[in-house]
């Protein structure tokens, strides 16, 4: 899956990141929100005229950023049950996934009880089928899942309107963060893959990238 | 701000006058400090909290001068624990890159609040007590959590879209720190589904034993 794998290379994303010099390390915070580097992975959702309206499909504003939010937790979600039933993993490795799989489930129950609490209707859950053919292969379809996640909620911040609202999505990007980190310390490979500031995600790529899990 | 308000209890009954610039991250400061004070019935609002209050500049760059303040904790606990935290193996590798985003972060802060016309926070004096590397660690692992914590709690007052998203950008790359050196501590990397936000009161309260 190419396009997976160009979202986990740091390399694209190296261009403006690297260690000390205050100018550098300026150009690596501006570009977070900027990416005036044109990364060929990801795209900021910072000044073009989309922002909320990227999440059009899901519902008008804060409901379509909660809805799409809620879209990538059901499929979390699912992927973790579909983990833990496929008997890959025991011990600490196992009681992790759980952990993990739970806390996306109270993702899920927190974002459906905020779209409806701003009357809109939730998104449905989609159906989903995950390869999981080794513990290795998994981990690592887990360890992009959740880089990607908190790319996606860090690509939404700027475009949620209600503070509430921000606060519960950072609430929650900050746990998909811990989330990636550990998978990633699992897999031998960096916490930080995109360096000391975290790059987002824009819905198309984020889209794109779950798009071969969903069936039907 | 006029200190003889601070004394009121109720915060409904609170005026905040805050000279020039805008009025909504003071107040809410402000009745941070004051909810821990109606919480615990004491003047929790220690002389640290106090001179910070004051200090602060209103808007974006009083936040940005709050995060550099805690980069810049970080990044003095980290750089000190190359030497002092005997750490060997993945943890010596992990100190050196925290030490490494959290100079970033001060650099990068620096950087921002100064073109935003803003006078950066000087850097404080630190005073870390850990007397072996599990102390070191435990340390790390609170210093972090609340990092993640104080960002959560600001974020959502901030104003400009770029500083909120830059913001998101520092406050993920500590809870990865956060989730990491809990791995360390042999403690779960993620505890709970949400990390609550923090006031800057209680942040600052939270930090201040170790400012000298």
């Amino acid at each position: 899956m190419p396009e997976l794998k160009q979202l986990r290379d740091p390399v694209s994303r190296r261009k403006f990141l690297a260690v000390g010099g205050g100018s550098t390390a300026l150009a690596a915070f501006l570009a977070a929100c900027g990416d005036n580097g044109g990364t060929t992975a990801t795209t900021s959702t910072m000044g073009s005229s989309g922002g909320a309206s990227e999440t059009a499909q899901f519902g008008k504003g804060d409901v379509g950023i909660l809805n799409y939010a809620l879209t990538l937790e059901y499929l979390e979600t699912a992927f973790y049950a579909e983990v833990v039933k496929s008997g890959l993993f025991k011990g600490a490795e196992l009681e992790t996934i759980r952990k993990f799989g739970r806390e996306e489930a109270e993702h899920v129950e927190a974002l459906t009880a905020a779209v409806t609490q701003l009357g809109g209707k939730p998104a449905p859950e989609p159906k989903a089928e995950f390869p999981l053919k080794s513990a290795k292969s998994v981990l690592e379809l887990a360890g992009t899942v959740e880089n990607l996640g908190a790319a996606a909620y860090l690509g939404q911040a700027p475009n949620i309107q209600s503070p509430e609202v921000l606060a519960s999505a950072l609430a929650i990007h900050s746990v998909e963060g811990r989330h990636a980190a550990t998978l990633n310390t699992l897999l031998g490979e960096s916490i930080t893959p995109d360096g000391a500031f975290a790059k987002p995600a824009d819905v198309k790529t984020v889209l794109k990238s779950v798009e071969p899990f969903l069936v039907g | 701000m006029n200190r003889q308000q601070l004394k009121a209890p109720e915060l409904e009954a609170v005026e905040v006058d805050v000279e020039g610039g805008d009025f909504s991250r003071s107040e809410v400061i402000l009745k941070g400090a004051l909810a821990a004070g109606a919480i615990y019935g004491t003047a929790v609002v220690s002389p640290f909290v106090r001179k910070a209050l004051a200090m602060s500049e209103s808007g974006d760059v009083g936040i940005l001068n709050f995060a550099l303040t805690l980069e810049y904790l970080e990044a003095k606990f980290y750089e000190e624990a190359k030497s002092r935290a005997k750490a060997k193996g993945e943890l010596k590798s992990l100190v050196n890159l925290l030490a490494s985003d959290e100079q970033q972060h001060v650099e990068a802060l620096t950087a921002t609040v100064k073109q935003l016309g803003g006078k950066p926070v000087a850097e404080p004096k630190f005073d870390f007590e850990y007397s072996d590397t599990a102390g070191f660690v435990k340390l790390a692992q609170t210093f972090e959590d609340t990092g993640v914590s104080a960002y959560n709690g600001a974020g959502p007052m901030i104003k400009s879209k770029e500083v909120l998203a830059a913001a998101g950008g520092i406050v993920q790359v500590e809870a990865r720190h956060a989730a990491a050196i809990r791995l360390q501590n042999e403690e779960e990397p993620a505890p709970a589904a949400f990390d609550t936000p923090l006031t800057e009161a209680q942040v600052l309260n939270a930090v201040e034993p170790f400012i000298v």
